[in-house]
């Protein structure tokens, strides 16, 4: 890594990418009802107003020489106490100034959609807040210079999700599914907490030099562990198995917040952790390891679900962990894997809201219905959308020269020349991916219409189009990147000098058996889904089906292991509360309360009685008294 | 005298409340409201001119019991001057709170003002038979708070509270006696103590005065198993009685342990400290989970309470470690602790204050009767998330700041306490986000009580009354650095003495 220069010039404006949006939000949020007529447009030109800024300071960057691109801004210390020091300070660089111009870039036409999206819903400007307020967080989050600050923005786009997924907040499924999201993603938390303190403990600072810094004399417990609580929170934030069941339900938000938070940017930001953190990573064979297995599992565990659902975004969210699970596995690899799995980032960014907006214009004109077994044939009444979903679609399953075909392969080629089988898992699941995706093409656009008469589906506005023709456009093209090696020596400075790898096969055979298998995915789904009808009910399945159908057992998991031994354990720990110290509390009380009545009625009032108790306590004295004499 | 003014004017503006029958409520709501502003004011005044530093600063001392040595002795330093100030704040929030209470307003005005009196006298004593005199004057004012003002089974609850922390803080009194008899120089001076801590020649008799005043101090906080009146006093309690009773007089728990237990028996806090940590770490785990299972909202945030003194236990205890950590980590884990103290009052009063939205409106805070409000009530539903995920340690918030250096600080010294505390973060946001789900979303549901009418929002009186204090807590989020400034040269004067 390259030394890190202050900001001046232009990169003194670096702080106005956090504050922009973070004013706008709190301008729409705060100021009420008052903001309700322009308060989409000032939403909308917050993030509008950044992409600009970031575009201007990606020149600005790319007009520097190699070793003069990280860029560092101190804005304030947030605390410090005895060592322990805290900045918010942000830092520029590659890697950063890439992250910047997709939030902004999707998340801008995401807003300009959004407009036309949640034309009809009385609480739009509030949603603007909410999406500003996103924006605002997840720049703090790639932007920051140090881990605390990074958990600033961690959290923020954590509450942003969870205030998105339940913002139709009447519907109960939706509170329901934002409360889930931010449990599970406090497990997450817990490790980024620890991991951090542990980096106080140890190094004395969390900024991100520091760290590197002192991490090649940690011992080798400390450096596996900061991996693995690492892993632990990027698990969480990415919905990496096992901590991966809250994005399914997260589908109960608005589309566009699908596209924007739940695809495109806020779910790879454990990619983004893991990438950020290689220093780590490279230390510990354990931890690395364990970011590979996880994005390994989590990459197939996503393509199976996404065959089974009939819900069209929850198939494009079992999608998009398969996808996440690929660039876990890129950034698993260490230096081989980093550029790819940023490359694969974001071009998935691209094709991936591409597909989440085609899905919500579809939506849309069905009544807010999601369920595939009641569209077909769509393609005729809403041309556009179909057209701009069909290069999404290409991008996704990696059809020669669109986006993900030039980002996928390279992950598998860096899987391949690490181990055979990892290589061998990744082509197979892109074939399944080819099969979940041709199989929700198939289902929604074409084939016979299987809606019901009072369904009139037509094509959206041009709010709506607009941005998805932008999408699709990058979709076709964002394999650019990689020209010449663009973007691995363009992240050099952030992350290292990128690693060859030595495939045990020539690079082009493996790129025919990679479209080979794609094409043998397209071709079944075609078989099972375009030659014959679809059933408007879904038909019972196999044994796997039903599975995937549930998730593959996620939830039921949780509540087994976790939920139902917590419910006792706070059941018993009530009861204990209530009877056992509460109730020892009352009892003594009481028995106190019982023991002075008792005692009262020695009060009698004769002179007879006191009399005798005198005695028997004059006795009682004496003879102590020689008790303690003689003994 | 500054700081006696500070102290005294409350209670004087209670006598002129009670010595006139004929003043209407409104008058007096409102001079209630006046005098809070007033002294907060002052003690605004104070931390402008205060000098951060471990010195203690507009100290008075004025011989009382000269046979024993106790006096008049007051006096602010870094430990005292946020707590006074958070109790300034909080106080002018209840008042303000309460400037529409059509229930003998003029008597209730006067218990408060009398109740502000005792908790600023508690945290600016630096003798201890005037702190404890104090203490229990704020028990009394408490017991006719619940007794008077409460609701369901007020009576029951109150004389509860009353005996339970007046048998805690008669263990106190013991302790108190213990470090007189123990000490070289017979005296009740807390400044004359700590530095030349009684007792330091027997483990046996410091471990037990320990014991004698953290029971005392333990029923206070609460911790656990010494927490169960705090939900039956909470649930019978008015709003403004909650938010005092958690926000102020939980602190003066906490605030004993810091002011009395570390610096005048050092070597028995180092020795009981890993005792100490656990009792906080079973406190935080104990009250997160009881709190997740109860059914009414008040109760909740009550057991919630018991969650994060915990933690301010486990920082203070962390500050014993003195083997296991080095000096900064133990000073940061105190700073933690202090900040809590604050933090918690802060947001902990707002949310209470939030509750009596609920009890206004409809009677009742069982999370069964209410659902949806976030449609009728969008300002309601925002402070309530606002106060909820500050609570659960939102970073941007003052508790993450909080319970973020509580945890680094003890790591070091307690690393599997530690782990298991930091379970509490995880409990704590299940139990705030259950209870924004069943309170705000949904289908409408309100009490039956309440049906004829529409849920009414907050009006601006609750929003001047509780908007501050959330403010404040985002400002120690965000800013914390005017505040650690001043606990800092404090918390290290108390690690410290604590060492020796």
């Amino acid at each position: 890594m390259t030394e890190v220069l202050p900001a001046d010039g232009v990169f003194g404006l670096s702080w106005l990418l956090v504050a922009v949006p973070a004013i706008s939000a709190v301008v729409l949020l705060v100021g009420g009802r008052r903001t309700d007529r322009w308060g989409h447009l000032l939403g909308t030109a917050a993030p509008a107003f950044a992409f600009v800024l970031g575009v201007v300071l990606f020149v600005a960057l790319l007009g520097r020489g190699e070793q003069e691109r990280r860029v560092g801004q101190q804005l304030w210390t947030w605390f410090e106490v005895g060592g322990l020091r805290a900045d918010f300070g942000l830092l520029l660089d590659p890697l950063s100034a890439l992250f910047v111009l997709l939030i902004t870039g999707v998340g801008s036409l995401i807003h300009v959609y959004s407009i036309g999206y949640m034309a009809h819903d009385a609480r739009r400007r509030r949603f603007f807040g909410y999406l500003n307020l996103f924006i605002a967080a997840m720049l703090m989050l790639v932007l920051a210079d140090n881990y605390l600050a990074l958990f600033l923005g961690w959290e923020g786009v954590g509450l942003a999700s969870y205030l998105l997924i339940g913002f139709w907040q009447h519907k109960n499924s939706a509170a329901v599914a934002a409360k889930k999201a931010f449990v599970v993603n406090r497990v997450g938390d817990m490790g980024m907490v620890l991991a951090i303190m542990l980096m106080f403990a140890t190094f004395g600072s969390v900024t991100f030099e520091g760290v590197a810094a002192g991490i090649e004399d940690a011992s080798g417990a400390t450096q596996t562990a900061l991996g693995l609580l690492l892993l632990l929170g990027a698990c969480g934030k990415s919905a990496q198995v096992p901590l991966q069941s809250w994005l399914l339900d997260a589908m109960e938000g608005p589309t566009p917040v699908s596209a924007l938070i739940h695809a495109a940017t806020m779910v790879t930001a454990g990619v983004y952790l893991v990438v950020r953190s290689g220093f780590v990573y490279e230390t510990t064979e354990v931890a690395s390891t364990a970011v590979v297995l996880v994005g390994l599992v989590t990459l197939v565990v996503g393509a199976i679900i996404g065959c089974a659902k009939d819900d069209i975004k929850k198939v494009l969210a079992g999608s998009t962990m398969s996808q996440i699970g690929y660039m876990m596995l890129a950034a698993g690899l260490g230096p081989a894997g980093y550029a790819f799995a940023i490359f694969h980032l974001i071009t998935h960014g691209f094709f991936k809201a591409n597909l989440f907006l085609g899905a919500g214009s579809v939506m849309h004109s069905m009544h807010d219905d999601v369920d595939m077994r009641v569209y077909g044939g769509l393609s005729r009444l809403m041309p556009v959308t179909f057209v701009t979903f069909a290069m999404g679609y290409l991008a996704i399953i990696g059809f020669p020269g669109f986006a993900g075909f030039w980002s996928k392969d390279k992950v598998i080629e860096a899987a391949f020349a690490d181990n055979i089988w990892i290589g061998i898992a990744t082509i197979l699941a892109a074939g399944v991916t080819a099969f979940y995706m041709t199989r929700l093409m198939l289902m929604t656009f074409l084939g016979d219409k299987r809606w019901k008469s009072d369904v009139h589906p037509h094509e959206s506005p041009a709010t709506m189009t607009i941005p998805l023709v932008v999408l699709a456009v990058a979709s076709v093209l964002g394999g650019v990147l990689i020209l010449g090696g663009w973007i691995g020596h363009f992240l050099e400075p952030s992350v290292g000098p990128e690693e060859h790898h030595d495939l045990p096969i020539p690079v082009l055979a493996l790129t025919a058996i990679v479209t080979l298998t794609v094409a043998v995915g397209v071709f079944i789904a075609w078989r099972t889904y375009g030659t014959k009808e679809v059933p408007v009910t879904a038909p019972r399945g196999s044994v796997l089906t039903r599975a995937a159908r549930a998730d593959l057992y996620g939830d039921a998991l949780n509540e087994a292991v976790l939920m139902r031994p917590g419910q006792w354990t706070t059941r018993w720990l009530v009861w204990f509360d209530n009877r056992g110290l509460d109730g020892g509390v009352n009892g003594l009380a009481a028995l106190i309360g019982g023991t002075s009545g008792q005692v009262r009625r020695a009060q009698t009032g004769y002179v007879r009685s006191y009399a005798l108790a005198m005695l028997g306590g004059a006795l009682l004295v004496v003879v102590s008294l020689l008790a303690v004499t003689l003994a | 005298m500054f700081l006696t003014i500070v102290v005294l004017l409350p209670v004087l503006v209670a006598v002129v409340l009670l010595a006139s029958p004929r003043l209407p409520g409104p008058v007096a709501s409102w001079a209630w409201v006046g005098a809070s502003a007033v002294d907060l004011t002052l003690i605004a005044w104070m931390w402008w001119r205060f000098d951060a530093g471990p010195a203690i600063d507009f100290d008075v001392k004025i011989r009382w019991i000269p046979t024993v040595d106790a006096s008049y002795h007051v006096g602010v330093d870094g430990l005292s001057l946020p707590l006074l100030a958070m109790t300034g704040v909080l106080f002018l929030a209840c008042a303000i709170w309460s400037l529409r209470e059509q229930d003998r307003p003029r008597t209730y005005a006067a218990l408060f003002l009398f109740l502000q009196t005792a908790c600023l006298g508690t945290f600016a004593a630096l003798d201890l038979i005037l702190f404890f005199v104090f203490f229990d004057l704020t028990i009394v004012g408490m017991y006719f708070v619940i007794a008077g003002w409460g609701h369901g089974n007020a009576r029951r609850s109150a004389l509860k509270f009353f005996l339970y922390t007046f048998v805690g803080s008669l263990a106190l009194l013991v302790g108190f006696i213990a470090l007189f008899l123990g000490g070289e120089r017979r005296t009740f001076d807390m400044v004359a103590l700590a530095a030349d801590p009684p007792l330091a020649d027997s483990p046996l008799a410091g471990g037990l005065t320990l014991l004698a005043i953290g029971i005392g101090l333990a029923v206070k906080t609460p911790l656990f198993p010494f927490h169960t009146w705090l939900p039956d006093a909470h649930t019978d309690a008015p709003a403004a009685g909650s938010a005092i009773l958690a926000g102020v007089l939980l602190k003066l728990g906490t605030y004993g342990f810091v002011r009395i237990a570390m610096p005048i028996l050092p070597q028995a806090w180092q020795q009981w400290a890993m005792v100490i940590v656990i009792v906080g770490v079973i406190s935080v785990v104990w009250g997160a989970l009881v709190a997740l299972a109860q059914t009414d909202v008040k109760r909740m945030i009550a057991y919630t309470s018991v969650n994060h003194m915990g933690y301010v236990l486990l920082g203070l205890g962390a500050a014993g470690l003195v083997a296991d950590a080095d000096g900064q980590a133990r000073t940061v884990a105190t700073v933690g602790a202090l900040f809590q103290m604050v933090s918690h009052g802060l947001l902990t009063g707002a949310l209470f204050l939030l509750t009596g939205v609920l009890w206004s409106r409809g009677r009742s805070y069982a999370f069964a009767d209410w659902g949806g409000l976030a449609r009728p009530a969008p300002v309601f539903a925002a402070c309530l998330g606002v106060a909820a995920f500050g609570s659960l340690g939102l970073p941007g918030l003052s508790a993450f700041v909080a319970e973020f250096q509580i945890f680094t600080g003890a790591l070091q010294g307690a690393p599997i306490a530690t782990i298991v505390a930091v379970s509490g973060i995880l409990v704590t946001a299940g139990l705030f986000l259950l209870a924004l789900q069943r309170l705000l979303t949904g289908e409408l549901q309100t009490p039956s009580a309440l049906t004829a009418e529409p849920m009414r929002d907050m009006n601006g009186r609750e929003l001047i009354s509780v908007v501050p204090l959330l403010a404040m807590s985002l400002l120690l989020g965000l800013a914390p650095r005017w505040l650690l400034d001043v606990l800092e040269p404090a918390a290290v004067a108390v690690v410290e003495l604590v060492s020796r």
